[in-house]
């Protein structure tokens, strides 16, 4: 990854990153704890990696991402809106009555998002099933979905992984957020997934270790994912919940609590 | 008015449970803030059980801790128990008839910002249609807790609906609640109001704002959907000649369907549902959303004057 590269990519995370703010300041509500932790891996896919035509979303070569835990609806409406699927000025009807951006993504309503989701553990099982239709129509599009590490907890995550590696999808790839937090406390005293990293090679999948506010190592593993043949490929992404705005870094009570105005100030502040 | 959420309400009331009945036991799916069994958790740690986010276990293990003598109270959001869980509380709670009770919370319309995906308006259909289940849906706080204590002294399946915002403390602590009995909290003759829920207080402020206009209203909480309290359905429809149901939930199913199926068995009148009329919800506060789907006083009164006007029909 080049210099510049770097640059323009961690511009835009911070971007998203501030949108994530402000959008969930404005709503109120909303959940910027699992939104900011995916920050970097949205940017990597949104910017560099998806091929994508915004002015065609429904463009049928496109690269597909399935947002599975839907609760980060913030996360992708920023990149949905930065990358020109609606205006930016939008962000800011997040969750109220009537608008486009529903607390969880409704694929019926906002051009751009591939499915509608916020029960979790239903995106992955979604996106093989994309991958399959992929292989049998010979596209060559690719599709990636996006999970929390809470929502591997849920058995229909298994059974998708399951099937992916039983159908060999390898134009699918999986990234699990891997923030070590969900709603009542840290995942390992929730209710442990770990190891996670044996589990996904233990149902055949290719799997990559990653700090997930890397830019260069998300880029590397995408592209090694994309060199696999045979098999799915799931990047396991270290971040940290609420990432980039100090005080809700690693505190599990801002999973899903909204900042309040002043917050707002001091958390673009530290963005800046 | 006071008001109290009935979760919070669930919550307090398991505390008092559990102090009394060392059977009683509790698990949650990674929310156990938001549904209130928290209290529980942190008062007898040993009793809890969070199962992560994982309804499908939740319900399988409650059914097992049943089976072994606890009385499991088994609780995450409405949505997820009676839709991710559906066929587990079907196949493994009540087929066997195991004495496990569902507290599911943040029904309906008024979980608010979410959105669609997380407000269950079908819960009371699929629960019902399931055989050996009771199914509740308290009016206000008073009525939970004894719900509450209903439920755990029930042998069997039940399923408890509760509900995310505050409402309206209708009853006072004299109050006695009883599993298939519905209680009249407004005599009337020209129209019966059949409601449960948030919608209760609702029909209570829909008959004052008909008395106002001359005309006589009964008000019926139907907090147990079922078994139905057909008695007083019969009563009702016999006393007023046209009813109107209230509903948090999908006029599909629910308690307007129970209410009209026991109407046009034993006595036929015009039944109107007040309800979501078959449509997913959206984002929004609760307020808004109650005014955009027509859960309203006003809809209430406009569809009571209306069944009036069936009657001669
Ligand atoms: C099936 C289902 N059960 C429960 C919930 C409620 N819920 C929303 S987010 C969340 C925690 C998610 O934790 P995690 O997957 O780790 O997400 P992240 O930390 O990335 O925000 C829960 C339990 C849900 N949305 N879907
Ligand atoms: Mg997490």
């Amino acid at each position: 990854m080049n210099a510049e590269l770097r640059q323009q990519l961690e511009a835009k995370a911070r971007e998203i990153r501030k949108s994530i703010v402000r959008m969930t300041g404005a709503a109120g509500s909303g959940h910027p704890g699992g939104s900011l932790s995916a920050a970097d891996i949205v940017t990597v896919l949104y910017f560099h990696e998806l091929r994508l035509k915004p002015e065609e979303p429904d463009w049928d070569g496109r690269d597909r991402f399935v947002l599975s835990k839907g609760h980060a609806a913030p996360v992708l409406y920023a990149a949905l809106a930065e990358k020109g699927y609606f205006p930016k000025e939008e962000l800011l009807t997040l969750r109220k009555l009537g608008s486009r951006l529903q607390g969880h993504p409704d694929l019926k309503s906002l051009p751009g998002v591939e499915m509608s989701t916020g029960s979790l553990g239903q995106g992955l099982a979604v996106a093989n099933g994309m991958a399959l239709a992929g292989k049998l129509d010979n596209k060559d599009y690719r599709v990636y979905a996006l999970l929390g590490d809470g929502e591997c907890q849920e058995g229909m995550v298994w059974e998708a992984a399951m099937a992916a590696a039983h159908y060999r999808l390898d134009n699918l790839a999986a990234f699990v957020d891997h923030n070590g937090l969900q709603i009542d406390g840290p995942v390992t005293e929730v209710m442990s997934p770990e190891p996670l990293t044996d589990k996904w090679k233990a149902f055949g999948w290719h799997v990559l270790s990653i700090d997930g506010h890397d830019l260069k190592q998300i880029l590397s593993a995408i592209e090694e994912a994309k060199k696999t043949k045979g098999r799915p490929t799931v990047i396991i992404a270290k971040t940290v919940k609420g990432k980039g705005v100090s005080f809700m870094e690693d505190q599990v009570g801002w999973h899903g609590v909204a900042p309040k105005p002043e917050q707002v100030t001091q958390a673009l502040a530290e963005l800046e | 008015m006071t008001k109290i959420a009935t979760r919070d309400a669930y919550g307090k009331a398991l505390v008092r449970l559990g102090e009394i009945n060392k059977d009683v036991v509790v698990l949650d799916a990674d929310l156990a803030g938001s549904t209130k069994t928290a209290k529980f958790r942190d008062k007898y740690p040993e009793r809890f059980f969070n199962m992560g986010i994982a309804e499908q276990n939740l319900i399988g293990t409650a059914a097992g801790l049943a089976l072994s003598g606890k009385i499991p109270f088994a609780s995450t959001f409405a949505i997820f128990a009676t839709g991710r869980a559906f066929e587990q509380i079907r196949n493994s709670v009540a087929y066997p008839n195991l004495n496990v009770k569902i507290a599911a919370t943040h029904a309906g319309l008024t979980v608010g910002e979410d959105g669609a995906s997380h407000q269950a308006l079908e819960d009371i259909a699929v629960m019902r249609a399931v055989p050996n289940m009771t199914v509740i849906v308290p009016a206000d706080g008073v009525e939970t807790e004894q719900a509450v204590f209903a439920a755990a002294g029930h042998q069997g399946p039940v399923y408890l609906r509760l509900g995310r915002p505050g409402v309206p403390v209708i009853y006072g602590e004299d109050y006695r609640f009883e599993i298939g009995k519905a209680n009249l909290l407004r005599p009337g003759k020209q129209v019966g109001l059949v409601a449960a829920g948030i919608m209760v207080s609702i029909a209570l402020e829909a008959a004052e704002a008909l008395q106002a206009e001359g005309i006589d209203a009964a008000v019926l909480n139907m907090s147990t959907i079922k078994p139905l309290d057909e008695e007083a359905v019969i009563q009702l429809a016999k006393t007023t000649g046209a009813l109107v149901t209230a509903e948090e939930h999908n006029i599909l199913g629910g308690l307007g369907s129970a209410v009209a199926e026991v109407v046009a068995e034993h006595c036929p009148v015009p039944v109107l549902r007040v309800g979501v009329e078959d449509v997913f919800g959206q984002s929004g506060t609760p307020g808004e959303l109650l005014a955009e789907y027509g859960l309203t006083k006003e809809k209430i009164v406009e569809k009571a004057k209306e069944a009036i006007a069936r009657k001669s029909l």
